[in-house]
């Protein structure tokens, strides 16, 4: 009886040309230098407000007060250093006023995409696509001027009609009548700022649908909405959620036109309608003009948690885009 | 020559008005019948005077040299031909004597009465075999209530059930190619068309896939009408009972004759389809 030897697996080089290899070196140091960026900017972060932590623990994400004892630096140093920094609030405000941002934006934006890439008359489709693409690139400040301006009129009459109707819920629910600059008003501008990055997301992906999946439901017998719900909007989904994480990615950070748009409190609220609110984005930009050296620090802890909130939201979405990737 | 407008927009479903056509006097044949239709690309005429029968129950392969206009020829016989931008056609297709192209007719309906059967293997993403099947009834609003055997039923006849019954909650694209294609066939087999059109449906398939996709035509054809495109001239003579063979000379795509396969592979009238059929161009 033979027995046949298992041979050992042979080791496989592979040489790569000169074009080859600078290409290579090329993208990796791209790759790398925008990872040490954001390793140095994490560090950074973490460096300067590793003392406010060591100080406030978990308080200073949970906690409602903010308070720099400025005095004490014009010659007082005697007296302890009665600062107290937490932003509670702000992390619930931030979150708050994306998630009305993210409930109106994402409905508009499908809806918009849907109606570009199929409903829009040819004539006037580039016009659409061009002028979104211009929409998505105007500073956020011109949204917040014209939400000021312009846009409060009517989310007041919109707050005023869902506190009438619906003003039994809690959330709907208010102290004073004085719905200009309550969290609704400004999640609906910050509405109107992801709208044109979502829905210009949308549109791409669900350009993408083969045409050949799109003919074989009409030659089902199928209108053009049994072919969107049933093979345009399945397809697309993974990207529309990436453009929504987009969205969501500007509406957590945004920082002038909440600035603009809301009274900045200390207070943890759920009543959308009230005029108390404001995020940790708009927070920073607010204290930082006239801000103490630890102030400074506090805030910079604050820039540390959005940063891992941002971090986290952005995870969470790539999972979910993994996930609802059709196979085939 | 009238042509007839179409809509002008792949965006819009609805069809344009059309002028009247003096040729639309009710036959009594049953089955698919051209008559001389002209297919056009914005100022491109691809397809010039057309006029064919299809009979029920038989199988009829297109055969013809690339960019002859099979594939135009046969995306106006279930009017598809409307979703590209600026087509336009002439001429009157008839189903059982009424023409397809009347104002009156909903393009949905017709397509519901002539399935279609692409090149390229299609499930729908997303969707499980047997939602793959139900597609249709869904897609078309259709009232049924017996979903377990209609899958069975489609499955079988398309020659797929032995192989899926134990699997029909698996996605579409989990099967292979031969699979899949044979899926297809399925799902379109579930809103009962009376006439099923194939565009090269074999092209991407391995041959023992494509003997099965034969096997399954011939035995549709029991039942329903098939009109099929194919560059392969061993299936069309495997497969059909009449062939139709277009050409084109550098112009639009035109019939150069039609007739049993037999006597297409044998005897032809025409020098250039017994060229054709030999191999000898294209
Ligand atoms: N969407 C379109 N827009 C413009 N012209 C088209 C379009 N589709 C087809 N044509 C033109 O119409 C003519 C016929 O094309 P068609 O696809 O019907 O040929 P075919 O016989 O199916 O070819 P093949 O065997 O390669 O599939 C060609 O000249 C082609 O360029
Ligand atoms: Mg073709």
């Amino acid at each position: 009886m033979t027995t046949v030897e298992t041979p050992a697996p042979r080791e496989m080089t592979v040489i790569y040309s000169r074009a080859d290899r600078v290409f290579r070196g090329i993208v990796t140091a791209g790759a790398l230098t925008s990872l040490i960026l954001l390793g140095l900017i994490a560090s950074f972060l973490v460096y300067r407000s590793s003392g406010i932590f060591r100080e406030f623990g978990l308080k200073f994400i949970t906690g409602t007060e903010w308070f720099s004892d400025s005095f004490r630096e014009v010659g007082d140093e005697a007296r302890p250093d009665s600062s107290v920094f937490s932003i509670g609030p702000m992390i619930v405000g931030s979150v708050v006023v994306a998630t009305i941002a993210m409930l109106i934006a994402v409905p508009l934006s499908i809806g918009g995409a849907l109606y570009i890439e199929f409903y829009a008359p040819r004539s006037i489709y580039r016009v659409l696509v061009a002028m979104l693409d211009l929409a998505a690139a105007i500073p956020s400040l011109i949204f917040g001027l014209w939400g000021i301006e312009i846009f409060t009129a009517f989310g007041v009459r919109w707050a005023t009609f869902l506190n009438d109707r619906l003003g039994f819920l809690p959330i709907f629910s208010v102290e004073f009548e004085n719905f200009g600059r309550s969290p609704f008003v400004a999640g609906c501008v910050l509405a109107s700022l992801v709208v044109p990055i979502t829905t210009s997301v949308a549109r791409e992906v669900y350009s993408r649908t083969p045409r050949d999946l799109i003919d074989t439901c009409y030659a089902l017998g199928g209108s053009k909405w049994g072919a969107i719900r049933s093979v345009v909007m399945p397809y697309g989904r993974s990207g529309v959620i990436a453009g929504a994480m987009l969205g969501l990615g500007r509406a957590l950070g945004e920082t002038v036109a909440i600035y603009l748009m809301l009274n900045l409190v200390f207070k943890y609220s759920y009543q959308i309608l009230d005029s108390t609110g404001g995020n940790v984005a708009s927070m920073i930009a607010l204290k930082f003009g006239e801000a103490t050296d630890r102030e400074i620090s506090a805030l910079i802890a604050a820039g540390l948690v959005l940063f891992i909130i941002t971090l986290i939201v952005n995870m969470v979405a790539s999972n979910i885009v993994q996930r609802t990737t059709p196979r085939s | 020559m009238m042509q007839r407008t179409m809509n002008m927009t792949n965006s819009d479903l609805e069809t344009t008005g059309r002028t009247s056509d003096p040729m639309s006097e009710v036959t009594s044949f049953r089955g698919l019948e051209t008559r001389s239709v002209h297919a056009w690309f914005g100022k491109h005429h691809a397809l010039a005077g057309v006029s064919l029968r299809f009979p029920e129950r038989t199988v009829t392969g297109l055969i013809g040299p690339s960019g002859c206009g099979k594939s135009t020829f046969i995306r106006l016989l279930n009017r598809m031909h409307e979703f590209i931008p600026s087509a336009a056609m002439a001429g009157s297709v008839l189903l059982n004597g009424s023409d397809i192209y009347d104002p009156s007719e909903d393009p949905a309906m017709i397509r519901l009465k002539v399935g279609m059967v692409f090149q390229k293997p299609n499930p729908f993403p997303a969707m499980s075999i047997r939602e793959n099947v139900l597609a249709g009834i869904k897609l078309a609003h259709l009232k049924r209530d017996n979903h377990d055997d209609i899958v069975e039923q489609c499955l079988t006849r398309a020659g797929l059930w032995k192989e899926v019954k134990d699997r029909l909650d698996a996605s579409g694209g989990s099967l292979s190619g031969g699979q899949q294609q044979r899926l297809c066939i399925a799902r379109s087999l579930a809103v009962e068309p009376q006439v099923l059109l194939m565009d090269e449906p074999c092209s991407a398939l391995d041959p023992g896939s494509t003997l099965r996709i034969e096997e399954t035509i011939k035995e549709l054809a029991e039942k329903i009408t098939v009109i099929i495109v194919t560059h392969n001239m061993q299936q069309a003579s495997r497969v059909s009972d009449f062939c139709a063979f277009f050409l084109t000379d550098g112009g639009p795509g035109y019939l150069v004759e039609a007739d049993s396969t037999r006597k297409m592979f044998t005897n032809p009238s025409d020098p250039r389809t017994a060229d054709y059929v030999q191999g000898k161009f294209g």
